[in-house]
């Protein structure tokens, strides 16, 4: 097997990855660094964050606001040491990527523009109309193009990492076009690979989101933190699943159902705000934990309306007219025309909570190193505890800049001292790894198939882990996913070609979120309060004296993971409401 | 472990049957020749105006005949369709940014057509057509 | 909200294949996929590799138009098979390829290298005019000068563009509307003063003066960057810069 040597390899080449890279070449410039993703890097799912990113920048705003804004949002289950780095970082992030050309939209005296943003109570929001993501993404990608000690390795399938000595020393890849596998020795290793939302049978990530990075960091014995919290965003199509940025309602689109009534006001978040007039945290401007179960309600209570595709609310952005609709989202407006054949300008849209976000991932500390020495992770595949129980939205965005960074200059803190590892180890390491993978291909006695797995992976997820869950409910889909797990040994390999084999790819992808998707049931079952975004219809208060603890997963095999706690941090703000009534205090 | 790309080549002499833009590209391409054998007659038609009254003569009865006619006539169609064309996408290699907006296509290529128009207008006068 | 939209139907996809361990050149194969109205051909092509035929290769990922990965020839002409509507394709059968004037890695995945180093080449990065650092604040930009290179801004690197052009068909060292557009978004943004570094590569035969103008990169553009508007700017702009160097060398540029 042919060995790549580097200094510091990143895993996941999206924004997280992207901002690691380049923090590398340009603070450790004789570092060589390796950037290997299973997609080229401007396919990254970053790409499809519409929003904006959150940083204080403006003169009404400060530091404070932000830190209480995102504890609170993320119902005190963030640590506040992790939090308070984030926000101090987060300006000096998005500057740097305005520095870098990423095209934020400007006021007319040519300073940067902010936009409102869910459960935020100033304007901080950078956007770039409503595709910021995309815009973060390509300035990422096009400025790490100057670096030459960057060596990027695109289309590369990360398999397994290679720890001897109690460290990660490494990891194995398969190279897609030829289907070799390449050992990469590495003297620390970061994972960047994002987010693992494709176990939901209904969700607005891309194909690509199956926690590969999670799945390989938990494997090797880091442990998955919070797992149980997933968000839901609140408006999704119903089709499709596709996103429509939180700017709808910033801009002040409004949610009605079926009476056409703001209903937010009846779930503690009114009282009603003028229509086209957002106020800030309350009413359409709440959290998104808060607003995605507002319409689960008004779904139970038979207020919801019938569409073809089942029961929606509306969004309505008729009031905005053509010419704003146009310049702040003329990406939902194109989406809405594509999959729903619906135009927004003139018509109200239906929507759907829809699967978004992990605010669980590899336990990271506030330096983005994971528990295992070598290894690093950032971005959403990370839980470094910014979130907590729940994300503000335009936080994520900022996050896999400030701990992409933060992980690159641990790392490169870390190969500094680095020892050389034990080369024979490593090599039976990924020798097994090889061996593994040629199993799958000779394989004939397979009976499982990778698309009916992952259907019942799909259905067992959506019935007992979604937006409000009981024991019961959990206890199933956590034996439904320990049984699958079972059988996806004895999966059945059709292509048997080396070269572009995507059938080895969605089956590995498979094996990934399996693995994930019983970090999050089991953690949710063992969660016996609610909080952010894990509602329990059994235990539907919050339980401070025994939960405000983060939930830690433990790899076991084949059996279950063992779930161990870990106390929250909290420096400044003791737990308390969580208020999105506006002006009534 | 054979990787083995498969180039599909382009076939260098017919591939504008392929689809119908690459036609009307042709064809915006092809109209472009007849203006240059029209711009060859001109510069025959000055040859034999400086040789003299009789070859001048002889010049004009030669544009009378029904195959000059016609030709003529073809290239006075596709020196306009070859206009028309290359106004229409003028827009693009020339915006025009007022304040933040960008004119309309419509204004840039107007422009065009209202220039073209008063230039051969005044060509015409000055002819003594009118 | 009655309408046929969840209507089902029955859609022959005729499709490329191509494996290199097995055929020698590539084959069009028919599947008979059964399919909903308000499909595109994105979730067609997801139906049939998940319950018919798990060998088909291709990339995808966002399925919302912004990731580029879905760049295919459908009917023969360049698109993203997460935007190209069912609903917008009556006939019974659909053929699709991969990416037209690359080469075939396997099925519709196609060779995707050639772009990514031209696209390295033309420096599609901010080369400070004046350098600021970033505790300065930011480099100021009114709405008007984000306007004048935004829309070329939008380039999601699909491809589609080199696929329908006929000049990168003949002529595979042009290098191309998509990356040629993105030095020129940066030309033309007001932070930026690499323009004369990435002249060298695009002020050129194999750049700019590659391009006749077909205009195919602008119509088959799911994003509408326009890049045959950017090649044209280009061309005018290195036009003028020839004038003010060999008859009016007194001007500065």
């Amino acid at each position: 097997m042919e060995t790549i040597q580097t200094d510091v390899a990143i895993i996941g080449a999206g924004g997280a990855g992207l901002r690691a890279a380049i923090a590398l070449a340009q603070e450790s410039p004789k570092l060589r660094i390796a950037l290997i993703s299973k997609v080229y890097p401007m396919r990254s799912h970053t790409c499809a964050a519409e929003g904006g990113a959150a940083g204080v920048i403006k003169d009404n705003d400060s530091f404070e606001q932000h830190f209480h804004d995102t504890v609170g949002g993320g119902d005190w289950l963030c640590d506040q040491d992790a939090v308070d780095y984030h926000i101090h970082e987060a300006p000096k992030e998005l500057m740097q990527l305005e520095h870098w050309g990423c095209p934020w939209n400007r006021e007319d005296n040519g300073s940067v523009a902010v936009r409102p943003f869910g459960g935020m109570k100033i304007e901080r929001t950078w956007f770039a109309a409503d595709k910021s993501g995309f815009h973060i993404l390509h300035t990422l990608f096009q400025t790490s193009l100057q670096f030459p000690q960057i060596q990027r390795y695109d289309e590369y399938f990360a398999t397994d990492l290679l720890v001897d000595d109690g460290r990660c020393q490494g990891f194995t890849a398969i190279e897609m076009k030829s289907g070799s596998m390449r050992r990469f020795k590495a003297g620390a290793v970061i994972i960047a690979g994002g987010g693992a939302s494709r176990m939901f049978p209904f969700n607005t990530n891309g194909a690509i989101k199956t926690g590969d990075g999670m799945a390989m960091a938990y494997r090797a014995g880091a442990p998955l933190k919070d797992m149980e919290f997933v968000q839901y965003h609140p408006t999704g199509l119903p089709n499709t699943g596709t996103l429509l940025t939180e700017a709808c309602r910033g801009e002040g689109g409004v949610l009605l159902n079926k009476d056409n009534y703001r209903f937010l006001q009846d779930y503690g978040m009114g009282p009603e705000t003028p229509k086209g007039q957002p106020v800030l945290k309350t009413m359409e401007l709440g959290p998104r934990d808060r607003v995605s179960q507002a319409i689960w309600g008004e779904m139970q209570k038979g207020r919801a309306v019938d569409t073809p595709w089942g029961k929606c609310v509306w969004l309505d952005l008729r009031h905005l007219g053509e010419k704003k609709i146009n310049e702040r989202l003329p990406f939902v407006r194109d989406i809405c025309i594509s999959y729903l054949a619906m135009d927004p300008v003139h018509e109200m849209i239906p929507i759907v909570p829809v699967v978004h976000y992990m605010m669980g991932g590899i336990h990271t500390d506030t330096k983005a190193a994971t528990s295992l020495p070598g290894l690093f992770a950032a971005g959403e595949c990370a839980c470094v505890s910014i979130n907590g129980a729940n994300r503000l939205g335009s936080n994520s965005l900022v996050e896999i800049l400030v701990f992409g960074r933060r992980a690159a200059l641990s790392a490169a803190e870390y190969v500094a001292a680095a020892k050389p590892g034990n080369e024979a180890a490593l090599v039976a390491q990924a020798d097994a790894s090889q061996a593994r993978i040629d199993e799958l291909f000779a394989r004939s006695s397979g009976t499982e198939s990778i698309a009916g797995l992952r259907k019942e992976m799909h259905e067992t997820m959506g019935d007992g882990a979604g937006i409000y869950r009981t024991q019961e409910g959990l206890a199933k889909t956590s034996a439904k996913l320990a049984e699958l797990r079972r059988r996806y040994q004895n999966i059945k390999l059709h292509d048997k070609s080396r070269v572009y084999n995507t059938d080895l790819l969605t089956a590995l992808e498979l094996g990934n979120m399996l693995d994930c998707a019983e970090a999050v049931a089991v953690s949710g079952r063992e969660r016996k309060e609610s909080r952010g975004a894990h509602q329990r219809l059994d235990f539907t208060a919050r339980d401070d004296d025994k939960y405000l603890r983060h939930s830690m997963a433990y790899f076991n095999g084949l059996e279950p993971p063992r779930i161990d706690y870990r106390d929250v941090v909290i420096t400044t703000s003791p737990p308390g409401v969580r208020d999105y009534s506006g002006e009534k205090k | 472990m054979s990787r083995r790309p498969y180039v599909r080549e382009v076939p260098p002499t017919s591939w504008y049957f392929r689809m119908p833009r690459y036609m009307r590209y042709m064809a915006r391409e092809v109209t472009s020749i007849f203006i240059g054998i029209y711009t060859m007659i001109m510069v025959f038609g000055l040859a034999a105006l400086a040789a003299g009254p009789e070859r001048w003569d002889a010049f004009l009865k030669a544009l009378q005949t029904p195959l000059s006619l016609t030709f003529h006539w073809l290239a006075l169609a596709f020196a306009l369709y070859n206009s028309f064309t290359w106004f229409n996408v003028a827009p693009k290699a020339l915006p025009i940014q007022v304040g933040e907006e960008l004119m309309p296509d419509i204004v840039v290529a107007g422009g065009h057509y209202v220039v073209w128009v008063l230039l051969s207008l005044f060509i015409l006068f000055w002819a003594g057509v009118f | 909200m009655t309408d046929n939209r969840l209507a089902a139907r029955q859609i022959e996809l005729e499709i490329l294949r191509y494996d290199p361990e097995k055929d020698q050149e590539p084959h069009f194969e028919r599947y008979s996929v059964p399919c909903i109205n308000e499909w595109c051909v994105l979730d067609a092509l997801n139906h049939l590799k998940d319950s018919i035929d798990p060998t088909l290769a291709y990339r995808w990922s966002c399925h919302m138009q912004v990731c580029g990965s879905c760049g295919m020839m459908i009917n023969g002409e360049p698109k993203l098979a997460c935007k190209a509507m069912l609903r917008d394709y009556p006939d019974a059968v659909i053929r699709i390829e991969p990416l037209a004037h690359f080469p075939v890695e396997r099925d519709l995945v196609s060779v995707a290298d050639d772009f990514m180093d031209k696209l390295k080449r033309v420096k599609p990065y901010l080369i400070p005019g004046k350098v600021r650092v970033p505790t300065e604040g930011e480099y100021k930009q009114t709405p008007a000068q984000l306007k004048r290179y935004r829309q070329f801004a939008m380039c999601i690197n699909c491809m589609l563009c080199y696929a329908a052009c006929p000049e990168y068909g003949l002529q595979p060292k042009f290098i191309g509307p998509a990356a040629i557009s993105l030095a020129h978004r940066y030309n033309q943004d007001s932070r930026d003063g690499g323009r004369d570094e990435r002249q060298e590569e695009i002020a050129t035969n194999e750049g700019v003066w590659e391009c006749t103008f077909v205009g195919a990169c602008s119509e088959v553009c799911p994003k509408h960057v326009d890049p045959a508007a950017a090649l044209q700017q280009v061309k005018v702009a290195s036009t003028v810069d020839w004038y003010l160097e060999h008859f009016m060398s007194w001007v500065k540029k």
